[in-house]
Formats: C-alpha cells, sequence, structure tokens
C-alpha cells in the first residue's frame, strides 16, 4: 500500500545543504521546455497552429515597446504585493487578504485625490500616495489586532474583509463618490494632475509606480538578508519554537508581517488608480492580490525571485489577451495553459532544494 | 411570513459549503492545505452538468462531478505531495487551471436547460405539515452533506484511521517514525477532498441552479475554505459556520425585500463581517485551537529513508 | 559529470524549441503578407464577461457572429473576452487598435474612459462603445432603451399578479438598472394601480446561486411575478419551480422556464454591429449617439406565453404603440417616491433625466442609495 503512491520507488529526493545556484536557473529552463512541450500539444489538439500560439503567448508582447512597458505596468501591482506578502509567509503570518488592503489604497488615496481636486499643489500627490499606503496598512491592521489580541486566525479574517473592502468602493462609486457630471453612472471624476504618477516613457503608461516596484524589491531585499528583523522574520518562519527561547515576540512580528504587506498592498492600491486608470471604478483590481500570493511563492518569498516571477506571470496575462485576439484562442484556453505553466515551475522548483539519487546509490554511499 | 420556506433556502444555499468545506477539513487535518477548491468544484459542476445532459441520470452525473473533482486533486497530489511543489501556489494555480478547463468543456453547454434531479423524496413522510418537509422535502445531496460531516466528524475523532490521518498532519515525522505512510494517507486525504469539492460542484450545476455557466461557482470555493479555519478544524463547528453563512446570505436578502434604507453593499458584507465577529468570540481559548489546528499544514514531506 | 552532461543536453533542446517558435513565426510572417488582402477588415470586440456567460456577453458575442455571417469573407473578428474594467481594459483596446482593427466595439460601460484614451491615439481607428455617454471624432456610443421592454413586461405583469407584488431581482444602482425598475412598475401600474415592487440587489452581475436565493426570498415574501437585472436564468428557474412567473433577460429563456416565462426582454446586436461595420467599409462612418429600441430592432420581445389570450393582446398592441411611437413609457405625470410629481402629466422624460436616473418611482419599496 505504501508504495502506491510513490511513482518512482527507485528515486528519492534528497534534500541539498544549500540551494543550487546552478538549478536556480536550471529548474525554469526545464519548466517553460515542459510547458512548451505541453503547448504544443494541446494547441495543436484545439487546430490551432502551436508554434504560431506559443509566439503570441511568450514572444510577441515583448517585441514592441507598448508590450513591454504593458508588461511592466502589470507586474508592478504584483511585485509590490508579492514583496510584502513574502516577508509575511516567510513568518508563517497568511494574510491572504492583500486584494482588499489593495483596494482600501485605492480608496483612502483615491478620496484624498477626490479631496485635493482642486487644489494645485505639488504636495498632493505625495499626499495621496501615503495616505493610500495608510489605507492598506490600516486594512492589514485589522486582521493583524484580531490576531495579536483575540487569536482570531488571520486566513479568515483577511479573507473576509477583502470582499468587505470591495463593497465598501462600490458603495462609494455607487453612491456618494459618483462623479456629479457623470450622469450617476458608477465612476469617480478623473483625478486631476497633480494626483497622477509621473508617465515615465511618453505615449506609454509605465509610470512612477514601477520604480517604487523595484525600490521595495531592493529595500526588501536588504531588509531580509542584512537587518535583524530580516532574520527573526526569517528564523519565527523556520522554528517558530526555537524563536520563541530566543525571546522573539510573535506578535511583534505578525503586526510587523500585516503592516508590511498591508502597506505595499495599499502602497500597490493607489499607484494602479493614481498611475494607470486615473479615477475611482467600482472594481480596480483584476485579482492582483490573490494572483500575488502565486507569484510570492513562484518566487520562493525571495525578493528578487517575486520580482522575476511577477514579471513571468505578467507576461502570461498580456500573452493570453495576445492570443485571443491574434489566433483567437479562448480565454479559458489561456487560463487553462497559465496553470499548466504554474503547475510546472512549481514542480521543477523542488530541483533547487533537493537532488534526484537513485535509491541503489544511495544505499552504497550509506554503507562505505 | 412563513418560515418554512426560508429555512428551506438556507438549507440549499449553505449545503455547498458545508460539502467542500467537509473535504478541505479531512485534507488539512492530514496537513495539506489545498487552495484550488474553487476550481475542483468548477470541474465537478461542469462535469456533472455534462453527464446530466447526455445521460439524463441524476446518480451518474453526482458520481463523475465528485470523481472529476477527485481527478483534479489528483493533480494537486502529484504535485505538491509527490514533487513537493509548494501548497499555496499550486493551490491557487489549481484554481486558475479548473475555472479554464471547466469553461473549455463547458463552452457547448452553455444555454442547455437541465430538469431538476428527481429528489429523493419520501412521498408520505413530508406530507406530514411542517416537520415532513423540513425533515424529507430534500435532495439526495443536502441528506449526504449531514451524512459526510457527521461521518468524518466521527472518523477524524473516534477512529483508528482517523487517529492516524490527525498524527500525520500533526507532525509527518513522528508519524513516519511510527511507521505510517504519510504519503499514501495525505494522497487519500487530498483525493477526498476533491471527491466532496466536485459533489459541492455537482449540487450547484444539478440542484442549486441546474444551467451551467462559466464560473458559476462566485467565490464560493474560497468560503468553504475559510469555514474550515472558521470551525477551527472541527467537523461541528464547520456546520455551523456554513449555516450561519447562508443563514445571513439568505436572510439579508430578506431584508432588502421589506424595503429597508440601508445601501444594499452593507448589507451584502453582513455574512463576511459576521463570520469575522463569531470567529472573534470563538477564538478566545488559545490552547483548544492550538490542539485543533494541524501543525504541520501546509509542509511539504519528504521521506527521509 | 552525468548531470552536467544532461544539463548541456537541455540547454540545447531549449535553445532549439526557442529558435523554432522564433524563426517559425519569421517564415510566418512572409506567407500571411502575401495572403492577407486589401479587403479584410479586421474588428475587434472587448468584452466584459466570459462569452458563455448566458447573459450580456453572449447576447454581444452573439452579434458578432452574426456580423461574419452577415460579412463573411470581407471581414474577420477576434474578440478579447473577461476583460476587467479596470487597468487591463487600455491594454486590450490598444492592443486590438495596434494589431490593424479597423473596428472595435467595447462592451461595456466601464471601458469609457480607456477607449476614449486609445481612440485619441488611434485617429483611423472607429471606435464603438456599448451604453456611455461620452463621445469623440472616431467613437461613436451605442444603447439600448430596453426599458420599453420592461415597460411591457410591467403592463403583462400588472394582468397577470394576483399578489400585485412584483419581486425584481437587480445587480447594481445604476440608471439602467433604476430604470428598468421605473419602467417595469409604470407599465403594471398603467392597468393595475395597486402594483408594487420590491427590489433585491445582489452586488453581481453574476452569482446564479445568490439570484436564485435572492429570487426565493421575493417570492416568499408574495411576489408572484419576478423579474431580473442579473445575466443567469437562475432567477426565472426558481419562478418555474416554485410555481410563480417571470421574465428572461437578454436572450429568450423559455428553455429554462417553459411554464413560467411570460416573455424576454432580448438584447439584440446583430443589425448594429452589421451596419457599422458597413459604414466603415464604404467610408460613411460618423461619430453618432445611438439609443436604439424596439422600432429598430435593438430590443426584441419573445413570444408572449403563458398568459391569457387578452393580456396577449394588450401586450402586443402595448409593443406596437411603443414601436410607432405612440407611447412612451416614461409619460406623465409621474411621481417619485415622496409623491413628487417628476414628470407633468402630457410630457415625456427627457433625455437628460432617462440617462441618469437616480430616483425611485411611486410604488418601488425601499430607497435608493444616495
Amino acid at each position: 500500500m505504501s508504495q502506491i503512491f510513490q511513482f518512482f520507488p527507485k528515486f528519492v529526493l534528497e534534500p541539498r545543504l544549500e540551494v543550487s545556484g546552478k538549478w536556480v536557473i536550471l529548474s525554469p529552463i526545464i519548466a517553460i521546455i515542459l510547458t512548451l512541450f505541453s503547448g504544443v500539444i494541446i494547441f495543436s489538439l484545439l487546430g490551432k497552429d502551436p508554434f504560431l500560439a506559443l509566439y503570441t503567448f511568450f514572444v510577441q508582447p515583448l517585441t514592441t515597446m507598448f508590450g513591454i512597458t504593458e508588461l511592466l505596468v502589470k507586474a508592478t501591482p504584483l511585485v509590490l504585493i508579492g514583496v510584502g506578502l513574502a516577508i509575511g509567509f516567510k513568518a508563517n503570518v497568511w494574510n491572504i487578504g492583500a486584494e482588499g488592503q489593495f483596494t482600501m489604497g485605492a480608496v483612502f488615496g483615491g478620496g484624498t485625490a477626490l479631496l485635493c481636486q482642486h487644489t494645485e499643489s505639488i504636495l498632493v500627490l505625495p499626499l495621496v500616495l501615503v495616505l493610500g499606503t495608510l489605507g492598506g496598512l490600516f486594512w492589514g491592521a485589522i486582521p493583524a489586532f484580531l490576531k495579536t489580541r483575540f487569536n482570531a486566525n488571520e486566513i479568515l479574517t483577511s479573507l473576509m474583509l477583502s470582499y468587505v473592502a470591495v463593497l465598501c468602493l462600490s458603495y462609494l462609486v455607487h453612491g456618494p463618490w459618483r462623479d456629479p457630471a457623470g450622469f450617476n453612472f458608477p465612476e469617480s471624476q478623473i483625478f486631476s494632475d497633480y494626483a497622477m504618477l509621473p508617465i515615465l516613457i511618453e505615449n506609454s503608461r509605465l509610470n512612477l509606480g514601477t520604480m517604487f516596484a523595484i525600490l521595495v524589491v531592493l529595500v526588501a531585499w536588504i531588509l531580509m538578508t542584512r537587518t535583524i528583523i530580516g532574520f527573526q522574520l526569517r528564523v519565527v518562519g523556520l522554528a517558530p519554537t526555537a524563536a520563541q527561547y530566543a525571546g522573539f515576540k510573535q506578535s511583534g512580528l505578525i503586526w510587523l508581517s500585516f503592516l508590511i504587506s498591508g502597506g505595499l498592498a495599499g502602497l500597490a492600491g493607489i499607484a494602479e488608480v493614481s498611475g494607470t486608470i486615473g479615477q475611482l471604478l467600482p472594481s480596480v483590481s483584476p485579482g492582483y492580490g490573490f494572483t500575488a500570493i502565486i507569484v510570492a511563492f513562484l518566487g520562493r518569498l525571495h525578493p528578487v525571485g517575486v520580482l522575476f516571477a511577477g514579471l513571468i506571470m505578467a507576461l502570461s496575462y498580456i500573452g493570453g489577451e495576445n492570443a485571443q485576439i491574434e489566433i483567437g484562442l479562448p480565454a479559458a484556453v489561456t487560463g487553462l495553459f497559465q496553470g499548466i505553466l504554474l503547475f510546472f515551475l512549481l514542480a521543477c522548483d523542488v530541483l533547487v532544494r533537493y537532488r534526484l539519487s537513485h535509491r541503489s546509490v544511495l544505499a552504497s554511499e550509506r554503507r562505505e | 411570513m412563513d418560515a418554512l420556506p426560508v429555512v428551506l433556502t438556507i438549507i440549499t444555499a449553505s449545503t455547498p459549503l458545508l460539502l467542500a468545506a467537509t473535504g478541505e477539513l479531512v485534507t488539512e487535518k492530514a496537513g495539506v492545505l489545498n487552495l484550488g477548491v474553487e476550481g475542483m468544484m468548477l470541474v465537478g459542476a461542469i462535469a456533472a452538468f455534462a453527464t446530466a445532459v447526455s445521460t439524463g441520470s441524476g446518480l451518474l452525473a453526482i458520481l463523475v462531478g465528485a470523481f472529476s473533482g477527485v481527478a483534479v486533486a489528483a493533480i494537486f497530489a502529484i504535485l505538491t505531495l509527490t514533487f513537493l511543489a509548494n501548497q499555496v501556489a499550486t493551490g491557487l494555480a489549481l484554481t486558475i487551471f479548473g475555472v479554464g478547463l471547466s469553461a473549455l468543456i463547458g463552452s457547448s453547454f452553455v444555454g442547455i436547460s437541465l430538469e431538476p434531479l428527481p429528489q429523493l423524496n419520501v412521498e408520505f413522510l413530508s406530507t406530514i405539515p411542517i416537520l415532513g418537509e423540513l425533515l424529507f422535502g430534500h435532495d439526495v445531496l443536502v441528506y449526504l452533506s449531514f451524512i459526510m460531516i457527521l461521518l468524518a466528524g466521527y472518523f477524524l475523532s473516534k477512529t483508528r484511521p482517523g487517529l492516524i490521518l490527525r498524527a500525520v498532519g500533526e507532525s509527518h515525522d513522528s508519524a513516519h517514525a511510527l511507521g505510517y505512510s504519510v504519503l499514501t494517507v495525505r494522497y487519500l486525504a487530498v483525493l477526498f477532498g476533491g471527491f466532496m469539492s466536485g459533489l459541492a460542484g455537482s449540487y450547484l450545476s444539478l440542484v442549486y441552479t441546474p444551467l451551467w455557466a462559466e464560473n458559476m461557482t462566485a467565490g464560493r470555493g474560497w468560503i468553504a475554505l475559510a469555514l474550515v479555519v472558521f470551525g477551527t478544524w472541527r467537523a461541528g463547528r464547520i456546520a455551523f459556520g456554513a449555516y450561519l453563512f447562508g443563514a445571513i446570505t439568505i436572510l439579508q436578502l430578506h431584508v432588502q425585500g421589506w424595503g429597508i434604507n440601508i445601501a444594499s453593499q452593507f448589507m451584502t458584507m453582513l455574512p463576511y463581517i459576521a463570520t469575522v465577529v463569531v470567529l472573534v468570540l470563538i477564538s478566545q481559548d488559545r490552547t483548544k485551537i492550538k490542539m485543533n489546528a494541524p501543525q504541520s499544514i501546509g509542509k511539504a514531506f519528504r521521506p527521509a529513508k | 559529470m552525468k548531470t552536467e552532461k544532461l544539463l548541456f543536453g537541455l540547454l540545447i533542446l531549449a535553445a532549439a524549441i526557442a529558435a523554432a517558435v522564433f524563426f517559425y513565426k519569421q517564415s510566418q510572417d512572409v506567407s500571411k503578407k502575401t495572403m492577407s488582402t486589401a479587403e479584410d477588415t479586421k474588428v475587434g470586440f472587448v468584452y466584459v464577461g466570459p462569452i458563455g456567460d448566458h447573459g450580456w456577453t453572449y447576447q454581444h458575442n452573439a452579434g458578432r457572429l452574426a456580423l461574419e455571417k452577415s460579412l463573411g469573407t470581407k471581414i474577420k473578428t477576434s474578440y478579447v473576452e473577461s476583460v476587467k474594467e479596470g487597468p487591463d481594459s487600455e491594454r486590450v483596446i490598444q492592443q486590438l487598435a495596434s494589431s490593424g482593427h479597423k473596428v472595435i466595439f467595447t462592451t461595456s460601460f466601464g471601458f469609457m474612459n480607456p477607449t476614449l484614451k486609445v481612440a485619441k491615439k488611434f485617429p483611423n481607428v472607429k471606435f464603438e462603445h456599448a451604453t456611455g455617454y461620452k463621445r469623440d471624432e472616431n467613437v461613436g456610443t451605442y444603447s439600448a432603451r430596453f426599458y420599453e421592454g420592461r415597460y411591457i413586461a410591467g403592463v403583462i405583469a400588472g394582468k397577470v399578479s394576483k399578489t400585485n407584488k412584483i419581486g425584481y431581482v437587480a445587480s447594481f444602482p445604476i440608471p439602467e438598472v433604476v430604470r428598468g425598475i421605473n419602467a417595469f412598475l409604470l407599465g403594471a401600474r398603467s392597468v393595475n394601480p395597486e402594483m408594487t415592487i420590491s427590489v433585491v440587489w445582489v452586488n453581481s452581475w453574476y452569482d446564479p446561486g445568490k439570484e436564485g436565493d435572492a429570487a426565493k426570498a421575493l417570492i416568499d415574501q408574495g411576489a408572484d411575478i419576478i423579474s431580473q437585472h442579473t445575466d443567469s436564468p437562475a432567477p426565472l428557474q426558481v419562478a418555474e419551480n416554485r410555481g410563480v412567473k417571470g421574465f428572461g433577460q437578454a436572450s429568450d429563456m423559455i428553455k429554462f422556464a417553459p411554464k413560467a416565462q411570460l416573455s424576454a426582454i432580448v438584447n439584440n446586436w446583430d443589425n448594429y454591429y452589421v451596419e457599422r461595420t458597413k459604414a466603415a467599409i464604404d467610408g460613411s462612418w460618423k461619430s453618432q449617439d445611438v439609443w436604439y429600441g424596439l422600432k429598430e430592432g435593438m430590443v426584441k420581445m419573445a413570444p408572449y406565453t403563458n398568459m391569457p389570450d387578452d393580456v396577449q393582446a394588450l401586450a402586443k398592441k402595448t409593443e406596437d404603440a411603443i414601436r410607432n411611437g405612440e407611447l412612451h413609457p416614461f409619460s406623465g405625470p409621474i411621481k417619485d417616491q415622496t409623491g413628487k410629481i417628476v414628470v407633468e402629466a402630457g410630457k415625456v422624460a427627457d433625455a437628460g433625466m432617462l440617462l441618469g436616473m437616480n430616483f425611485y418611482v411611486e410604488g418601488v419599496q425601499g430607497s435608493l442609495p444616495k
């Protein structure tokens, strides 16, 4: 019975002593090869030209300036949220409500922008950004408070609060924050230029938000590897009991994780509305908060990894849209294909941490 | 207003949540966190619907729906248990995959109507006033949802295999040292989770709203996941949570129907807020919760041989 | 050593596949250029939901298919489905514009500002935005007077209902939905002044389970007519199950409720898509604001079923009267909930009031968020 689920009884996975640098690069390559192969099969089965499909998915978005800037625009919120979540996940703090914190960032920041609609000052933008970040921070603080004070599991509270946040935004945009000149349609006014993030490349949507994302990646990298807080977070995640003996306060780290991830999600939210959208809509996120969870883990909870994972994820979305336009691939297939890509990426990741060994070899090594 | 139909509506609204949460409870108790419930439900829903449309057999449809859930769960199991992929990310990827797969299969089933399942009515008993309709007026899956959560609770707390499963979820290393096959237990638990999610999906597309439409679960898989946490991994509390959520969802619709002067968005928020509030109230006893929460949840197990 | 070789092999394989994909495309490009002819006009569609929603997007896609059927080889259509209103829509619209689409239909209100932004960058592309109010040289808008259908439905309801109570399952409090509720009740009260409407908002365009639950709640509160402004047939199915009557939404849903559907308000974009694409091809396209109704066939009524003959006759008479302009659903006197007259006798509601409708008429239960 016990052998049934060991598909390759002759092989075992041996943990590596340290992460293998070689495999860090190779494992995604293997995953992509496997994805390409399965892509060829799937697209052929559907009667589409498989090579053209793969080209549209992975190469075409990168062949134009527009495609590249859009890739960065799409990756920005994923990376910003992903980095924050990764810090929390390292410490075993399960914030899965980034969607709500993102939305609250948009609400607080966007609300500020609407208040300052007639204020012509360069201070409007910083104020908008700070309040947006605080909005996310505040929404992240609620699960942290409920966890540390009442012991309420953060998976449930953060998820449920996401729904609440999205409904709050819906209420505001359908009601008090409607554009007075907008025939009661559910949209706010378009923000004044003073509340908008500057565009980096003319005629594109690439804005300062992307710079924030890169900056956040660098800061998080330093935080996690070079500071005592980063060390504490990692230890708590790896060995909670040891951390307790070492005198790290767990509640402090819960707070810290939620404030960082909530704040970054809030920043992502306000950067999205004041950088890319330019007004408040009933829904400002196509599920960024949830996608960023995948991004965080795909990036192995490492800030630089998250950056790459965010880019891959964004590419798969944009590639999917292009595949719909260019070769009429239904969204269902692009979703299916995206799922398969993720499966391979996640499964091949095992090679970074483990080594495949032949059982007999292992046994002989043991004997020696 | 007559209370009975309201209760019946609450039962239908709560059943898919309870079915899926029961599966996830067993999965999580074995130490595996599968966030792909939504995806498994959707695949179960379309598989059941397609079977019902093409064969006309409700029973067969339920079976196919449930085992399609198992099939999708098997992907998750292979990736996370054999290939040790990260459970959280794989679960989310499974949802993306399931949404796509179900939409692909379902594209030829949009706009097709289906007769509701022949109900498992015990004819003469259901004619007993009030009690009869309340107790015997339902379909097969409603009874199954009660039976399964009871069985799951009994299995986990009173039986030896249940004890082994909990041991595996508690500390896979100790369980392994004691000679139990962690891998086998976890595979079975994940597949059972898929089975129940598939059932929940079948319930949606066969009974709740007998039709197929893309993404028809509309987030119910996520609620089911949250309910397992809400119930602090205890069968009774999970059932309570599913019915609490279902009841508030339905009651707020009734309150709206009376013509209340509150923005509907706030009414729609109520079930989410209520679960948070109740969770806060019942989470005070730290040690007890710690006792129920599977300690090695989400962690990969690699058998050291 | 062994692993080194393996790695080397894998890298070669990766390079080979990448090269294949890349060069394949190059050769494709050449053949494509020779293949495509100048007459090919590419028409793009942006959908807010999946084409399998059996509601709003499903009908727009039906319009796209009708366009393909009608113009055949002269055109090529493409679409992107489930495009979220928000950051994604602008990219999709621009991608369509920059990949040679000459006419682009953006089929949801939330695409309004993104459509305008992209239109500025592509002055030679014609844009058609559904249900919006902002236009430009190369951006036209179109919408349908669904309220005309709702009024007829109301007339039928007023005749058929025994409890004098209508249950209305609604999505979001936007003018389009509010207009539908008001038109329905005005129709009902024109034949039965006792009629009232209870509205339940589900805060979703699309959640079959919840839509059905809302319908159940309304029936339990005494409604014997169900109407919905959400996308799925679930409320109608509930009506069928509970033995009350209802109306289909967006398409004829008689299959889902053979005994309960009285009629359905059908969205029909087919002719419009053909007409506008033809205009773009022959160069006569001009930006315009279209609000078509029963007369132009953008709104159609499904067959009147499950009702007595006299009601059927009345429904047909009402439909004809609206079609040839004798009857306007929003004719005064119309009172709002507070009893204030908002449209005086002998007048009809003006376009601004219709477009931005934000009040309930007398007889609607509950209140609108302000």
